[in-house]
């Protein structure tokens, strides 16, 4: 895959993470925590970003193959087991306490601010943890 | 306390969704954002370093605001450095044993209507505002 297409696109994701706001836990959790002045942006990056999602769906419908090769991924799978409810759950939580979620703490350590390497760092700790006690490659 | 900013809210979704949008017309990757780290940390092995260059990406452009317009990010922490340690080892865990994060199962998966991905954001969406909601002054 070309390398700069990743790169370009991740610029993208790193600039709509820092103009929308949610680069700032402070923001995230003046939506997620319904006892501040509630703060909606949140729902409206997320709802924006899914009417444009729908209709990039459609047209890969209409597409026999993506334009710089590879194949479009199969239908979802359907199967609800314990590691989904589990999984979404201790991330619910987690993002719950302080505000971060993975791509916009990622894009957040610029900042240098100690909260977001300390985040960081305890995120990979526990992608590695699963991965060793649930090996799935 | 923050205020609604509905403009920056529709320029910034438009752009994350273009961002997904390319990787999936372009090469038919699902660039959900835990697994694109998860793959950046902990390779695949498939040969294939187009994680590593989305997360070069992200940061660049992170770093292009952090000079140009610094208060686009917190100042200070949200929360005590342990209690932030353990939230970011629940996401790490929580979105690798999940298949997905906001972005994954939020974004990719809802607007391709996966039932996983309906369950799995009703589920982390449910508990983030019920831990905020409770334990909200833990974290300012």
């Amino acid at each position: 895959m070309t390398a700069w297409i990743a790169l370009v696109a991740g610029a993208l994701f790193g600039a709509g993470a820092c103009i929308s706001g949610m680069v700032r836990a402070s923001k995230v959790l003046g939506f997620l925590d319904l006892r501040s002045s509630w703060d909606p942006s949140l729902a409206l990056v997320m709802v924006t970003a899914l009417a444009l999602q729908v209709i990039v769906w459609r047209v890969v419908a209409r597409m026999r193959a993506p334009v710089f090769g590879g194949r479009f991924p199969g239908p979802p799978a359907k199967t609800i087991d314990r590691s989904l409810v589990v999984g979404a759950g201790l991330f619910g939580l987690g993002w719950g306490l302080v505000g971060y979620c993975p791509g916009p703490a990622v894009v957040s350590i610029v900042s240098g601010a100690r909260a977001s390497l300390v985040f960081v760092a305890a995120m990979v700790a526990g992608i590695w943890l699963c991965d060793l006690i649930k090996p799935r490659h | 306390m923050t205020e609604f900013t509905p403009i920056h809210a529709i320029v910034g979704g438009a752009l994350i969704a273009l961002s997904l949008s390319i990787m999936l017309i372009a090469s038919g990757r699902i660039a959900g954002l835990s697994g694109v780290i998860a793959g950046v940390v902990h390779p695949f092995g498939d040969g294939d370093h187009w994680r590593a260059w989305f997360v070069l990406g992200m940061v660049a452009a992170g770093l292009v605001f952090e000079v140009a317009a610094p208060a686009t990010f917190d100042a200070g922490g949200p929360a005590s450095l342990p209690i932030v340690a353990l939230a970011g080892g629940l996401v790490g865990f929580g979105t690798r044993l999940g298949g997905g994060c906001t972005s994954g199962h939020g974004l990719c998966g809802l607007s391709r209507r996966s039932l996983r991905s309906l369950v799995a954001t009703g589920v982390f969406f449910a508990v983030a505002v019920a831990t905020a909601t409770l334990v909200g002054g833990v974290s300012r």
